[in-house]
């Protein structure tokens, strides 16, 4: 994979500072459209080094009540392919690496090529398909090829080795590790299945490996540093936006939140 | 000529439909059943296992009925009636349930989920847990669990748990998407028993090669009692497991004409539909490539139909791609056609079948005034309508 997206030259930067990299997941359109481009700014400035823009689903299997919830408003509120390339598009002008993470039916029905050219106009680096297979994906293949894109797909800790190998052949910018066997979500620990899950990666791909699912604390986030060259958090934010009575001070908590995350990710090596 | 054999490759793919759109933690269970389901295909042991079940337990062969007094009202066709209302638990839904229960216990699992809209498969997956000594959760869209409160209260009299899905739109399509998610987190000891012919591979063809049998049975009654093939055969399609169960020994008959009936609901023009061939385009859904009702975005419409067993809007992808090659036809049958023909059955007939049936009741009166009385026409009826007496009674008006 010959790209030098932002989101390439960000492990290049963390591996030689010797840190994982935190990444943060904010569903487009969540709280509000204007709410989602403040969360935005507020995560680039408390330090997060990514963001992945969720392109929110009618039906996301992969996600957990919090995550849903979130797509639900943000589909209430009338977000669609426009306000996802929006988001990306202001993520990347705050001089943060940004991908989108959606479901397989949306880029289909855009249209594939096109799809990926458009993430590329708006400076994105990649996107997550979390439910597209490696079988299906030779024309996403293709078009990420011709678009200069990282293709990010998500192993799991049940893949098994030889399977292991021919999906991270086919990931660029970073592989995407489920922590566990589960939909998003915060949990009370993270489970071994993810340090198992990155070292047996580790002996078939080089390539950054980032850990998703379940964690939502600065202990957490230290914990998985520890092994994974990327830390995901994405419930925990949108928990605390939730949980949050108004805008001020929900843009205050995902803040307070980022900036605990990425000192996490700091003091773990 | 025409060889289904063709449209399977080793990726379940039927033409450029079906295939395995998933989670990669749900690949290892995929590969297990896949693996489990050609290895019992193989397997004379589990074939009488299954065939014992289906003689001793449903009751098969379902028999054949020559609706005559119906058929009066259908252009004068020879009408027959494939008779799967008379199986245990009143609709073809066991044929599946049976063959995936006992896949469940030959991979050593303990614990089946399923999903349900009308409550029939709810209700068999249950029944086939209780036989077989299997714990059971059932997904049920809220709304669902309200229009079908006497199928909530069968399934928890065969021992299974029911949980109402307040997600989405709170009916079947949310509660796959809560089956997926309980299959996801509990894929070791668990198997996700889907009860139509969608979803990722291999759910299409193996839900299909565990309801073939219907069409297998029918094809040779029909024969035997006539001396030929029928003309038509016509079944009522949401996901389609009862009609593929039918057609599937016909594909192979070019001449007869294979016609699956949607629900059209308010009419495919008003949009308040189910109609998913007629009226949907092509996109991913629950896992298989096939035909989605989905807005312009990619996200999915709601579905709408009197019937909840096809209010749902996706379908197999096997269906999409008989539709596409001209091999078989869909219709849309609007909630009026389909109580119509409803009401035509229980009053010529004496038999009430359930209101997804009725939709290609509704097809046979059209297609049997189409062709007249020369014509012999085959309608797998599905189910029987025990379960849709109130949507009946409130439809028609009778007080309770």
């Amino acid at each position: 994979m010959s790209t030098n997206t932002a989101l390439d030259q960000l492990f290049v930067k963390t591996r030689a500072e010797n840190r994982a990299a935190l990444i943060a997941y904010i569903p487009a359109g969540f709280p509000s459209q204007a709410g989602c481009h403040k969360v935005i700014e507020t995560l680039a400035k408390a330090g997060v080094d990514a963001i992945e823009i969720g392109y929110p689903y009618s039906d996301p299997v992969m996600d957990g009540p919090t995550i849903q919830a979130a797509a639900t408003q943000a589909l209430e509120n009338g977000t669609g392919v426009t306000e996802v390339f929006a988001a990306l598009k202001h993520a990347t002008d705050q001089g943060v690496a940004a991908v989108v993470m959606t479901y397989w039916n949306p880029i289909e029905r855009y249209g594939v090529a096109k799809f990926a050219q458009a993430i590329a106009d708006n400076g994105g680096s990649g996107v997550i398909t979390p439910d597209l297979t490696i079988e299906e994906s030779d024309e996403w293949r293709a078009a990420v090829k011709t678009s200069s894109i990282n293709p990010i797909y998500v192993v799991a800790p049940s893949t098994k080795p030889e399977r292991l190998v021919k999906v991270t052949d086919h990931c660029g910018g970073f592989i995407y590790a489920a922590s566990m066997m589960g939909v998003t979500g915060g949990r009370s620990g993270i489970s071994s299945a993810a340090g198992e899950l990155v070292a047996r990666l580790r002996e078939v791909s080089n390539k950054p490996i980032s850990v998703g699912l379940g964690v939502s604390n600065r202990e957490q986030a230290k914990e998985v540093a520890a092994f994974a060259d990327g830390v995901i958090v994405g419930s925990a934010f949108i928990k605390a936006i939730q949980d949050a009575p108004d805008e001020e001070s929900a843009l205050a908590a995902v803040a307070h939140l980022a900036s605990e995350l990425a000192k996490g990710v700091r003091e773990a090596r | 000529m025409f060889d289904p054999k063709l449209v399977i490759d080793g990726l379940g793919h039927f033409g450029p439909y079906g295939g395995r759109f998933v989670p990669e933690a749900l690949i290892g269970a995929l590969e297990e059943l896949e693996a489990a389901h050609s290895s019992a295909l193989q397997d004379p042991i589990f074939q009488a296992e299954l065939a014992e079940l289906h003689r001793t337990y449903s009751g098969r062969p379902s028999i054949i009925t020559e609706a005559k007094r119906f058929a009066q009202h259908a252009g004068g066709a020879r009408i027959i009636l494939k008779r799967e209302d008379l199986n245990h638990t009143g609709s073809h839904k066991i044929n599946n349930v049976l063959g995936q229960a006992l896949l469940t216990k030959r991979m050593g699992k303990t614990r089946i989920i399923a999903e349900t809209g009308a409550g029939q498969h709810g209700v068999a997956s249950a029944t086939a847990a209780a036989l077989m000594g299997l714990e059971c959760v059932v997904y049920m869209g809220e709304e669902d669990t309200k229009r079908q409160s006497l199928n909530v209260a069968r399934m928890k009299l065969l021992g299974a748990k029911v949980v109402p899905v307040t997600s989405g739109s709170r009916t079947l399509k949310d509660a796959i998407n809560e089956a997926m998610r309980d299959w996801v987190t509990n894929v070791e000891n668990t198997h996700y028993l889907l009860g139509t012919v969608a979803g990722p591979h291999p759910f299409p063809t193996m839900v299909r090669d565990f309801h073939k049998i219907i069409g297998e049975e029918a094809r040779a009654q029909v024969i035997e009692l006539t001396g030929k093939l029928p003309d038509a055969v016509l079944a009522c399609v949401g996901g389609g497991s009862n009609a593929i169960g039918i057609f599937h020994d016909f594909i192979k008959d070019i001449d007869v004409r294979l016609i699956g009936l949607e629900a059209g609901g308010d009419g495919v023009e008003t949009g308040r539909h189910a109609a998913t061939i007629t009226g949907g385009t092509r996109g991913v859904l629950h896992g298989t490539r096939s035909y989605v009702l989905q807005d312009e975005n990619g996200q999915t419409v709601e579905s709408h139909s009197i019937s909840a067993g096809l209010d749902y809007p996706g379908v197999g992808p096997e269906h999409a791609y008989l539709h596409d090659i001209g091999r078989a036809e869909y219709r849309a049958i609007t909630d009026a056609q389909a109580m119509a023909a409803f009401a035509l059955l229980c009053q010529t007939e004496g038999i009430i079948p359930a209101i997804e049936t009725a939709h290609a009741l509704a097809g046979a009166i059209q297609i049997g005034n189409e062709l007249g009385p020369d014509a012999t026409l085959l309608i797998n009826l599905s189910g029987r309508g025990d379960k849709d007496v109130q949507t009946a009674a409130d439809y028609f008006g009778i007080p309770l």
